[in-house]
């Protein structure tokens, strides 16, 4: 795939985000948020994790309202596919694009550690590669990873077969144990977890890299 | 002219920051406080004369950037 991944002032996982992306075989572009264009014939667009704008207001909101996002929501529109890790996922539910909010944790605290999760969908883009009995291990590292929707909005999620990945044991209070969810047309995946932690030898648990490796198929 | 804006959580959203708040107030011996919701407070200087054209300006602010109603609500105040 062509992918761009887009930085903020306040992204810090840019570059772990493009180097999981070209260890699994991808072209990539980093692409500054005051860009009006996006390369052309981009596949993916992803988000990476991080404080954009400080967390300002909230977290996502200005990164959301920012110039290269026009050009964000036409790929999407388009049908194009697109990724949001921890604050990308924040950025793709201010904008709009995924439904609900991540809420601040419940306990109050940042937390930082690996989680076990478990693969709800396996047929979308992003997760083929795991089966629905894989139990994987992947970092989170956030303050506002509690998600939150309507009842509505979750039950569409259920419906839909959107919800991408569960938490095993609940760490911050998410409605259903949600990590990360997919759009209706399952080419948008917002999630709190960081698989690019989990890509290489050196990191411990490659866990993650399936997750990199499956785009290749679809692109 | 300026105008205030007051975004809050919305009845029925946890709120764990104000949760963490009464937990601290009740610990400095307060302990009528029964329960306390945190929000924002946001002043906005408007160069506009028409008091219902900056009440709409700042509306549409709120609807597209300054609440997420997901789960904030807002007030608008004109001082």
């Amino acid at each position: 795939m062509r992918a761009a991944v887009i930085i903020f002032p306040g992204s810090n996982c840019d570059r772990d985000l493009l180097s999981a992306l070209s260890l699994a075989g991808h072209e990539t572009f980093s692409i500054w948020h005051k860009e009006t264009e996006l390369p052309n014939n981009i596949d993916l667009v992803a988000i990476p994790g991080g404080f954009s704008f400080g967390d300002y207001l909230r977290c996502g909101a200005i990164a959301a309202k920012s110039p290269i996002f026009k050009e964000v929501i036409k790929h999407i529109d388009r049908g194009g596919y697109a990724l949001g890790i921890c604050n990308g996922f924040q950025i793709l539910t201010e904008a709009g694009i995924l439904p609900g909010i991540l809420q601040q944790n419940i306990g109050t605290k940042f937390i930082s550690k690996v989680i076990d999760l478990r693969v709800n969908n396996t047929s979308s883009t992003f997760t083929h590669n795991y089966s629905s009995k894989n139990i994987i291990s992947i970092p989170i590292a956030h303050h506002e990873g509690n998600y939150f929707a309507s009842k509505d909005d979750l039950k569409n999620l259920h419906d839909k077969n959107c919800i991408a990945f569960e938490y095993i044991n609940n760490p911050n209070g998410a409605s259903d144990n949600i990590a990360g969810i997919l759009s209706e047309n399952h080419r948008v995946l917002g999630m709190m977890p960081h698989p690019e932690r989990h890509v290489e030898n050196a990191h411990g648990c490659q866990d993650g890299y399936p997750f990199f490796e499956g785009l290749l198929a679809t692109s | 002219m300026k105008a205030r804006v007051t975004v809050m959580l919305k009845e029925g959203v946890l709120d764990p920051q104000g949760e963490a708040v009464k937990h601290a107030l009740n610990s400095l011996k307060y302990n009528k406080v029964e329960s306390v919701r945190q929000g924002k407070l946001i002043e906005i200087n408007l160069n506009e004369t028409s008091e219902r054209r900056a009440k709409k300006s700042i509306q549409e602010m709120c609807e597209k950037l300054l609440a997420n109603t997901v789960i904030e609500s807002y007030e608008i105040e004109i001082i």
